[in-house]
């Protein structure tokens, strides 16, 4: 097959960036990653507890792709978070036992460990335990220490794919919904969305909870998404004491439990709960008194202490795909051709993301019979933005000199300055909570409330539109209904046009 | 790149400018005023209602006309001000010395001061601390966000509006949304009394048909995207939800009303002791922190009913700055305030004797026909009705408080 192979990845969350990134590298494809939000992303990506997982959690029996892929993933992830500049902490994992049976558990896990190629994994006995991580419960009999897992900011991850894959030259369509897939005599040949029609031959599901959807659209289908939702709660940075380590409980069948961890900004982190939701509740992300009465009381086991409740900035909720048969779903699928599955991608998903990218080029490769050809200019890096708050004094009086913006302090919790919020809009945000993701304005003890409005302000000016219209996540979420008077203008309005019926 | 002053003030609301004024006019010559924002007056030129001034000035003034009052007399003194400048740290060197350093649009500055006072305002509370479950959407808003966003930039946040807390920030909002045409559906309140002074009660709800739910709290904020409703429920005495009074509240905005912090962070990595009480710094009756030189006033020290307060304290701090740098502090042995029956905080925490102090406190809980008694030296001051949300103020003379011989001072709010 000759000429350039159109590929449309649907979802733009760590597993359809991880792919665009991968693409982007090769003169074969042109890539359009589209998402419906307004910005990248946003879904499951967003809400979870931004582990990366060393790989011995899975089962390679059961769960073949997650086993395999997972501990590959975290390989590539060491790599990429470099390329990246993405913010990660490899400071390995602990499965605490409190008991001779959950001893037994964490020998399978070493062996399953084993089994799945992680290296370095060792049983340790509570006085190592202790060292390792000195705030790890009293009661903990053992644990399962593995030093290659690690921490990252999984938003940060999705933004510097997608930012690299464009600087590769991916076309990113945001706000940009699927309504159907049209498959010509068994092939795909393009997108409908809210916005057009794009011809593709190539369609690649990771569209998260919306997969099986999508999937049926194309008319291959077969599985379900079942959201799983998950609660957190955070601290304030300055709430002690933290965890220098993730501590996990030994895993149930259903979930790997309530984790208590320190994320990469620095805030301790407690969840997730794991709540079955019903199929038609995608969107349910709200939070409970029972499960975070379960998030407090699980975490309040695993370490000696938690910092007090009124520490607590902010509780949010995530829901992760479920799929049906319990394993990623990763396949060419032959009943329709080009369409590629990358879906069911529930933990560890964004561990398993690079290797999944790394799958998908296979499938291209032996689909369409390639033998990619790497592109000349392909740019393997990307840099974050310049945080003012992780400045040295003298690195910070050189950037306001450079920059004059470096010196206005928009968010003082999070010391984030005028000119970072203005070069994440360069970089594509418009709205408030991208602005939030890529800065961390908005995200400390006030959690926006003396800030918001002056990320909004900026926004505004930037993007030249009405202050009211800005919106903190897309259509819909405008700050404001209108202008201040925006009430009496409606009311005079239709008091004028019944006067006028009348009339 | 040092710039010296004798005199640094953080902040620019009314503290801060009622403490520059008064500095200058105690004959301070050189003085730095470092404001946040881009503009003086801190929240007063977004609160267009009227109450303001009546004690300070001896008129009822709005915000904006209480800090144009100020901002004149700020004209007539040569304090250089310096807006749009965060200061982030606060040291003091070996010889008693300041260092305030920090940023401003295009450059970092540092200054260096013999006295600082700190007058930083406060923050107000978001529903994460105050445990409001449900969905995250837009349009839940605290309300002096919502009065920065109407009143500042002209952005109407909702059309159908409920209150959570009948502070009298929640209570203006609550007005200031009925007189934009905005259905106000209602007040939450969790206690069984209402958080704001009467006068507010009758003026912004009474008056507007607002409806008061006392004994109630907002437990959930539904809404995948805008706000879409709230779940309110009934408590009862031990503010615990009563099962099966739930209730649905259909608004598209939430206004959050539900408390305000010092904002002591610059105090506190200075190493200034943090009152649990007020959340500000304890001080001493110069309005000095446990930092010495380094002193507080308005909604930093304490959270007041009323900006009158607030500019009473900044011109109280300016006088002992004033002091500090003209003659110098003498060493004074200081007597502790202690909370007795009934009082929930108090400031100033220590007591010198050697000057007439004014004493700002809350009570615990409401009651009537009370008192407040210095135990030892029996002064007492009516309180026909105390309510933990009206401040109560009192001055004492020296010659009062030199008749004390304990190391304490025992505050009680007792029936008469």
């Amino acid at each position: 097959m000759g000429g350039l192979i159109r590929v449309a990845i649907i979802g733009a969350g760590v597993v359809g960036a991880s792919i665009s990134r991968v693409l982007s590298m090769f003169e074969d494809f042109e890539v359009h990653l589209i998402e419906r939000e307004a910005d990248v992303g946003w879904g499951v990506s967003k809400a979870n507890t931004g582990i990366i997982h060393a790989g011995y959690d899975d089962e390679p029996d059961l769960f073949p792709l997650r086993a395999k892929l997972c501990a590959e993933g975290n390989l590539i992830w060491h790599e990429w978070v470099k390329d990246l500049d993405i913010p990660t902490r490899w400071c390995g994992s602990l499965v605490l036992a409190f008991n001779s049976e959950e001893e037994e558990i964490l020998e399978d896990l070493l062996d399953r460990g084993i089994r799945n190629g992680v290296p370095s994994l060792e049983i340790i006995d509570h006085e190592k335990l202790k060292m390792l991580e000195p705030n790890s419960s009293e009661n903990a009999t053992a644990a399962l220490w593995a030093p290659t897992a690690g921490q990252i900011s999984p938003w940060d991850a999705v933004a510097a794919l997608v930012e690299n894959s464009i600087a590769n030259g991916v076309k990113l369509h945001l706000s940009t919904e699927v309504r159907g897939i049209k498959v010509v005599e068994g092939r795909i040949s393009g997108l409908e969305t809210n916005k057009s029609f794009l011809e593709v031959d190539c369609v690649i599901n990771a569209a998260g909870l919306y997969a099986d959807k999508i999937s049926e659209m194309a008319g291959v289908g077969g599985y379900y998404i079942k959201p799983r939702k998950g609660e957190y709660l955070i601290f304030d940075k300055d709430a002690e004491p933290k965890v220098s380590r993730i501590i996990f409980p030994t895993p149930t069948p259903i979930s790997k439990g309530v984790v208590v961890t320190t994320t990469t900004d620095g805030n301790l982190m407690i969840g997730p709960s794991a709540q079955d939701l019903p199929e038609n509740l995608r969107e349910d992300k709200s939070n409970t008194y029972d499960g975070l009465k379960f998030v407090w009381e699980s975490a309040s086991n695993l370490v000696n202490k938690l910092p007090p409740r009124s520490k607590v900035i902010r509780f949010f909720a995530g829901l992760r795909p479920e799929p049906s048969g319990g394993d990623f779903i990763i396949r060419d699928c032959d009943e329709v051709f080009g369409f590629i599955e990358a879906s069911g991608m529930r933990s560890p998903g964004l561990t398993s993301a690079p290797a999944v990218a790394r799958m998908i080029l296979d499938a291209l490769k032996a689909k369409f019979d390639l033998n990619p050809k790497l592109k000349a200019g392909w740019n393997r890096y990307r840099r974050r933005i310049k945080r003012f708050s992780e400045m040295t004094f003298e690195e910070r009086i050189k950037a306001v000199n450079e920059n004059p913006g470096y010196g206005r302090i928009i968010c003082v919790d999070e010391l984030v300055t005028e000119a970072e919020i203005v070069e994440a809009i360069r970089r594509g945000a418009t709205t408030i909570d991208s602005i939030k993701f890529r800065t961390r304005a908005c995200m400390g003890t006030c959690q926006g409330s003396s800030c918001m409005y002056k990320v909004a302000v900026i926004l505004a000016r930037e993007l030249n539109v009405p202050l009211w219209s800005v919106s903190l996540k897309g259509p819909g979420t405008e700050i404001g209904i209108g202008d201040v008077k925006a009430l009496f203008k409606e009311f005079k309005e239709k008091n004028k046009l019944e006067g006028e019926s009348q009339g | 790149m040092w710039e010296n002053y004798d005199l640094a003030i953080i902040g620019g609301g009314p503290a801060g400018l009622a403490s520059a004024i008064r500095a200058w006019k105690m004959g301070v010559e050189s003085i730095v005023l470092l404001e946040e924002s881009n503009f003086l007056g801190g929240v007063l030129p977004q609160c267009i209602h009227p109450g303001f001034g009546l004690h300070y000035f001896r008129e009822d003034l709005t915000g904006p006309e209480f800090a144009a009052k100020l901002l004149d007399q700020l004209k007539s003194t040569g304090v250089n001000v310096l807006s749009g400048s965060y200061a982030e740290h606060l040291e003091v060197k070996s010889g008693g010395e300041k260092e305030i350093s920090g940023y401003m649009y295009g450059r970092a500055f540092k200054v260096k001061c013999k006295a600082a006072i700190c007058a930083a305002g406060c923050r107000e509370r978001s529903r994460f601390e105050v445990n409001i479950l449900g969905d995250r959407p837009v349009g839940v808003y605290t309300a002096g966000e919502a009065q920065t966003l109407m009143d500042m930039y002209g952005v109407l946040p909702g059309s159908e509006i409920v209150v959570v807390g009948s502070g009298d920030v929640g209570l203006i909002m609550a007005r200031r949304f009925a007189l934009e045409g905005a259905d106000v559906k209602a007040v939450v309140e969790v206690m069984p009394y209402p958080g704001g002074l009467t006068r507010n009660i009758i003026q912004c709800l009474e008056d507007f048909h607002i409806p008061l739910y006392l004994s109630c709290m907002v437990t959930e904020i539904k809404g995948s995207r805008r706000v879409e409703g709230v779940k309110i429920v009934r408590v009862d005495e031990k503010l615990n939800p009563i099962h099966g009074s739930e209730n649905f509240l259909k608004c598209n905005a939430v206004i959050l009303a539900v408390g305000l912090k010092p904002r002591v962070e610059l105090l506190a990595k200075a190493g200034a002791l943090i009152d649990e009480a007020t959340g500000g710094p304890v001080v001493n009756d110069w309005l000095e922190t446990t930092i010495p030189g380094v002193f507080a006033a308005g909604n930093v020290l304490v959270i007041n009913d009323l900006v009158d307060y607030a500019a009473e304290q900044g011109e109280r701090a300016a006088e002992s700055a004033a002091k500090l740098i003209h003659e110098g502090f003498p060493t004074f042995k200081f007597k502790r305030v202690v909370l007795g029956r009934n009082v929930r905080l108090i400031v100033p925490h220590l007591i010198s004797c050697a000057q007439d102090v004014t004493f700002y406190g809350r009570v615990g809980k409401p009651e009537e026909n009370v008192q407040v008694r210095f135990e030892e030296i029996s002064r007492a001051f009516k309180l026909p009705i105390a309510r933990p949300s009206e401040m109560f103020r009192f001055k004492i003379s020296a010659d009062d408080l030199l008749k004390m011989r304990d190391e304490k001072i025992m505050v009680n709010v007792v029936k008469v």
